[in-house]
């Protein structure tokens, strides 16, 4: 851009007294419901509400996801059931430390990070603590980037137990812990995706206009 | 000065856009193709116009369909213990929460894995091979792209393949195991979707759909 860099004082659609549209930048009337361009449902009044009800709805599913088994495998009729954690720590015992790790982070680090740092941008957004934009939207940034990849453990379950089953010395099946893991996966996902970023470039939290 | 703005919108909507990560109005074209404009606030990537950018895509789109269809139906792990050999393709995975109380997951799995990403590949090509022509775009195009950009964080092909790797470690010690053809084409297809996506750029899309369709 030409003035790219400079220090005046930056004017935002809002403050024009447009309506940004947050998928294809076009500017609409204040008063536009969806977006003239390409129809994206327009945030005006952006809230956190719905930010706050999938990150509790995410934790409340990942509670199970990590108390009930994830696979059930069953060798010569003997039954075992292992939880994510068992699981990572099976592998790091068959000496397969780089894929415990990667499950690990993928099960426990991603989603439990994500679901702090979520609260985190939220609660100053919504107490107007002076935190700086750049900053925080780096943050949001990595949260929307690495959510996704939480769900390698499910994959995993899937492929384990397509591959392992009937007729042979073992069989592996999904457990409950498989279903609630891949909910809270999707929760945490649609808060994120709620989080409307322009809120973090509000210097004093968003006005109730 | 943004005093005034509040009142009486003085910015004209022709040739500016909002930046859709912070708002900020920016002066929208006027970018050397192969150059990128950015957001002069945050940084985001506002236009970033290529030669033949679309055509590109098309292509690489196209690629990864077939590629995709390779992944799906042939097999892409081959188990053997105890005399027993078992072939798995993509297909059998995503069926194998078909029992009991796991069912609804059969149906997110095959969508995350299978569906959405085909889907999603489908409506590329039919928003960008006409403007690939330098036609004008095809009906409907604005809602379809609209609707592949809502199915981009859903497709998940390459957080399958970190899968299939992870699940190829911790069978190992059950059964002897051997790669099918369906792993290669799901280790090319996630490399032809990352280079697709980082050729496209959403906001020049908009712009290009925008102007043609007036036009």
């Amino acid at each position: 851009m030409a003035d790219a860099r400079t220090t005046q004082p930056v004017l935002t659609a809002r403050e024009a007294g447009w309506c940004g549209c947050r998928e294809c930048g076009r500017l609409n009337l204040p008063d536009a419901a969806v977006c003239t361009l390409c129809g994206m449902r327009l945030q005006k009044d952006p809230n956190l509400q719905a930010v706050w009800a999938w990150l509790a709805a995410g934790v409340v599913a990942y509670i199970p996801a990590n108390l009930y088994p994830m696979l059930r495998t069953s060798t010569l009729g003997r039954q075992q059931d292992s939880t994510i954690v068992a699981g990572a720590i099976e592998l790091a015992e068959m000496g397969s430390w780089g894929v415990a790790a990667i499950v690990l982070i993928a099960s426990v680090l991603i989603p439990v990070s994500k679901f702090l740092v979520i609260a985190y941008l939220a609660v100053t957004v919504q107490r107007g603590w002076p935190v700086r934009g750049h900053l925080r939207y780096r943050l949001y940034e990595v949260v929307e980037f690495v959510g996704r990849w939480s769900m390698i453990d499910v994959f995993v379950v899937a492929i384990l137990s397509a591959l392992v089953r009937f007729n042979m010395a073992a069989t592996i099946a999904p457990g409950v812990a498989a279903f609630s893991f891949a909910l809270s996966v999707i929760f945490t996902m649609l808060a994120a995706q709620n989080f409307d970023p322009r809120l973090l470039w509000m210097t004093r939290g968003p006005k109730t206009a | 000065m943004t005093a005034a703005a509040r009142t009486e919108l003085p910015v004209a909507q022709e040739g500016l856009i909002a930046c859709p990560t912070c708002d900020a109005l920016n002066r929208a074209g006027a970018v050397q193709p192969g150059a990128r404009g950015l957001c002069h606030r945050c940084g985001t990537v506002l236009s970033a116009p290529r030669k033949s950018a679309m055509t590109q895509i098309v292509m690489l789109s196209a690629t990864a369909l077939v590629l995709m269809m390779m992944a799906i139906f042939l097999p892409f792990l081959e188990v053997s213990a105890a005399g027993m050999t078992r072939q798995g393709s993509v297909l059998d995975a995503a069926l194998s929460f078909a029992h009991g109380v796991t069912l609804p997951l059969t149906l997110a799995v095959t969508a995350f894995i299978i569906i959405l990403p085909a889907l999603r590949l489908s409506l590329l090509i039919y928003v960008m091979a006409p403007m690939a022509f330098g036609w004008y775009p095809a009906r409907h195009a604005i809602r379809a792209f609209r609707l592949s950009e809502e199915l981009r964080p859903w497709a998940m092909a390459e957080v399958f393949m970190i899968g299939v790797a992870v699940a190829l470690v911790k069978i190992a010690g059950l059964a002897s195991l051997h790669i099918g053809l369906a792993f290669w084409a799901l280790v090319a297809l996630v490399l032809v979707n990352v280079i697709s996506d980082s050729f496209m750029c959403r906001l020049t899309v908009w712009r290009t759909l925008e102007q043609r369709s007036r036009s």
